[in-house]
């Protein structure tokens, strides 16, 4: 009795981490029924290409959400940091020490927001919405509201979004590399441990003698950080900086990190989930758009398995 | 309105709480009702206000047999409680508290505020307190507070008002005042359940007392004929029983001292020491700042008052991730709320505040770590099939012991412990006796704060008592015994 309880359990458990990825198999399947041209490697390639923006943001919003918080400001971080790495590239700076100092800044934008809600108190959701308000406002600021365009014909930036390596897009390897490194330091670091203690229970995180507003702001930095480094792809791939970039990509970010089977309450969640996230979303939009169904009423389809992925897993919980 | 409870039992689970309690409470009387934390005063008034249904037992209200299914109930009866923590809405004002979900409405349904305002202010000036009915509650001073829900009762009718710890967040102005409502009330005929810790208060106002210890009640006199050496004897008045595992003190030097501590308006001039390989028990009762002072100790409320010394050394404790770094641990009296990573398995919450020392090249060195959380688990006995079960599926005692295994894990100087067997069984008990025995044999320094007697007289090598957010005195090993330590933490004298 007992041990069959404990099966039961342990195959709960499995159905739990594999969820993520069994739903997106089941999706590949649908989808490549009613299309077979989905599954011709040219547009799974193109899929991951399109999926890899996403999935670096929300890889940080992953470590955000893991500490009990959430990162508004990501999309907002993007454009911002964007337009100061073309700016860059304009005034002459090399492009690829144009996107690292980029980059950097963007980890400093997100400093902002750890501070904010480490030493301002203040609780995420507000402190986000207000630095996605002003960093937003900030790149209107610099782009007076155009394009920023000429970056230079430097090879080494134009592969960064639009090359391949191995006949593979190279947003696609950063995708993946990204992952392993963060696959690391989430799961074999002490800074990734404190991060899931600080969500499991921020008091006795600081009890434990953690340094709990350091690794806040830590965390909140890496999400900058990686919403810089989806800018930086994404300036590459349209070869300028949009200053409306990045709206609304923090609900698409929160979207792959839920999907993936974080717990919105923090503590619970693995990475890899939101890696299959993010690539559930960009199979949806892409097997949409192979169908044929207009992007408005794409949109109601995305909220429609974003509710059901919930409920499923509200189900499997209980 | 007589109530009268005879032999009133009741149990949580398998924990009897009360066994035969008896009381009896007349018309017009202020009766004081006392015991040390635990003795189950709480639970019998929430039995008398329908909060909880007794198992056993009789309860009449002048002759008739009674049962409130709810704490609606009672109140229709005319028997109010104001609970120590006062339930007051902080963003509503005076009035809106004093009306809350009893609001008079017209006809079509909207609030007559004019009538509440002519009720309000009829009650009050009967307590003859003036509090403006359009100041939000929060605003309010506990002793506001207080009247509002003293008022609150009145407007009910009550007949029988228990009042828990009324005068604990109160200036002595308040006291006089509250006093001076409670003989009003007194006088037209309510009778009043004086709950408090405080000996000079209830001998000042209130006619009889019952004290009550482990669950009995010990007897009910006049207050005339009783004084305060004989309430303290009839509390604690129990057997030392040998639950405890022998002690041999044997310590060294002073590892840390703390001088003139303070936090305003919390405690202050707080002045002790701990010696490696002793343990310091501190005593007091709840409220009395003794788990504030731990706290501040370790940095958990940021600015305070006075110095802290670590072997000899000043030192600034300004968070906890400092005092790990002293060598202090602290293992915190809410074993959930602060203690464990519930969801974590064991391994990582036992691992999590000695991180650093299996780290190499930033990365956990997991084999090590599984080895030193082995380690610690056999050597703590802890209950469990493997290191990987979440901490949540533990018994309290397990948790407990989880707890103490990651303070051991960094290898402390001095480990702080609030209530350390608090919700653990008596075997776990004895092994967590046994457990802080062999850690001061190895130099260890213990601060232990609890509420319960016995275990402060039968483990520690000195005690503190702590009264009104100070030290009020330190006892030895030898003259430490149960009615010093309460005369002292209700505000007594002890000579010699």
């Amino acid at each position: 009795m007992d041990s069959a309880i404990k099966g039961a359990k342990q195959v709960g458990n499995i159905t739990q981490k594999l969820g993520p990825f069994v739903g997106l198999l089941a999706l590949i399947v649908v989808v490549s029924i009613f299309n077979s041209s989905f599954l011709e490697p040219l547009n799974l390639l193109n899929l991951l290409r399109q999926v890899a923006i996403n999935a670096l943001i929300a890889y940080g919003m992953t470590f955000v959400i893991l500490t009990g918080g959430i990162d508004l400001s990501v999309g907002s971080v993007l454009a911002l940091s964007s337009a100061l790495m073309a700016g860059m590239m304009v005034s002459g700076l090399d492009p690829i020490l144009a996107i690292i100092i980029g980059c950097l800044l963007g980890a400093v934008m997100g400093a902002v927001n750890g501070l904010l809600i480490t030493k301002g108190k203040m609780a995420p959701f507000i402190a986000t919405l207000a630095t996605m308000t002003m960093f937003r406002g900030l790149t209107l600021v610099y782009t007076d509201g155009n394009p920023i365009t000429g970056l230079g014909d430097s090879y080494a930036f134009q592969l960064f979004g639009r090359g391949y390596f191995l006949g593979i897009p190279v947003p696609a390897i950063t995708m993946f590399l990204a992952f392993a490194v963060l696959w690391v330091i989430l799961h074999k670091t002490p800074f990734g441990r404190k991060t899931y203690a600080i969500g499991g229970n921020e008091k006795a995180a600081l009890i434990s003698g953690i340094n709990v507003s350091r690794v806040k702001v830590m965390v909140y930095s890496l999400a900058g950080l990686l919403s810089a480094l989806a800018g930086a792809i994404l300036v590459s791939r349209l070869d300028s900086a949009q200053p409306t970039a990045g709206e609304a990509y923090e609900l698409d970010a929160i979207a792959a990190v839920v999907l993936g089977g974080t717990s919105l309450s923090g503590g619970r969640g693995l990475i890899i989930g939101t890696l299959i996230g993010a690539l559930i979303i960009g199979t949806l939009n892409n097997g949409l758009n192979l169908l044929g169904v207009s992007s408005f009423f794409q949109m109601v389809v995305k909220g429609v398995v974003i509710i059901i992925a919930v409920l499923i897993d509200r189900k499997k919980a209980a | 309105m007589k109530i009268s409870m005879e032999n009133i039992h009741k149990a949580f689970g398998t924990n009897q709480v009360l066994e035969g309690v008896d009381m009896e409470i007349k018309d017009g009387e202020v009766h004081a009702l006392m015991g040390e934390n635990g003795a189950g005063k709480s639970t019998l008034m929430k039995i008398l206000t329908g909060l909880h249904q007794k198992d056993e037992g009789t309860f009449t209200i002048d002759g008739e047999e009674k049962t409130f299914a709810n704490p609606k109930e009672a109140e229709q009866f005319g028997i109010a409680f104001i609970h120590q923590e006062l339930n007051v809405w902080p963003d509503l004002t005076v009035l809106e508290n004093l009306f809350i979900n009893k609001e008079p409405v017209t006809k079509f349904g909207l609030i007559q505020t004019k009538k509440m305002k002519a009720i309000a202010n009829e009650q009050f000036e009967k307590l003859a307190v003036s509090i403006p009915l359009h100041k939000e509650a929060g605003e309010c001073s506990v002793g506001e507070q207080q009247m509002i829900e003293i008022a609150k009762a009145l407007m009910t009718d009550a007949k029988v008002i228990i009042m828990d710890e009324p005068s604990a967040a109160l200036t002595d102005r308040e006291i006089e005042k509250l006093f001076d409502v409670i003989r009003s009330l007194k006088a037209s005929g309510v009778s009043i359940v004086y709950i408090s810790h405080r000996m000079e208060e209830i001998f000042t106002i209130c006619d009889r007392i019952t004290v009550m210890r482990d669950g009995h009640t010990v007897d009910t006199t006049p207050i005339p004929e009783t004084s305060f050496d004989d309430v303290v004897r009839k509390m604690v008045g129990r057997e030392l029983t040998d639950r405890f595992p022998e002690r041999t003190p044997d310590s060294g030097e002073a590892v840390l001292e703390v001088k003139g501590l303070g936090r305003k308006g919390v405690f202050q001039d707080v002045n002790f020491n701990a010696r490696a390989g002793e343990i310091v028990g501190v005593a007091g009762l709840m409220g009395a700042g003794r788990t504030e002072i731990m706290r501040t100790l370790f940095g958990l409320d940021g600015k305070y008052d006075g110095e802290i010394f670590v072997n000899g050394q000043k030192v600034d404790v300004k968070n906890p991730s400092q005092a790990v770094k002293l060598g202090l641990g602290f293992i915190t009296e809410d074993r959930k709320g602060e203690g464990l990573v519930l969801d974590f398995p064991i391994k990582d919450n036992i691992a999590l505040p000695s991180l650093r020392s299996f780290t190499k090249n930033s990365l956990i060195q997991e084999k090590e770590e599984q080895e030193f959380v082995d380690l610690l688990i056999k050597r703590l006995t802890v209950k469990t099939e493997s290191s990987k079960t979440e901490a949540k599926n533990l018994s309290g005692g397990n948790q407990q012991k989880v707890v103490i295994a990651k303070w051991i894990g960094i290898g402390p100087k001095v480990l702080i412990l609030d209530e350390p067997t608090r919700g653990v069984d008596v075997g776990a008990k004895r092994e967590i006796y046994q457990l802080m025995n062999e850690l001061t044999d190895r130099g260890v320094a213990i601060i232990m704060v609890s509420s319960e007697l016995p275990e402060v007289l039968g483990m520690s090598d000195r005690v503190l008592v702590v009264h009104e957010g100070t030290i009020a005195g330190e006892l030895n090993r030898e003259e430490a015994d149960q009615e010093k330590i309460m005369t002292l933490a209700t505000g007594g004298q002890v000579n010699g």
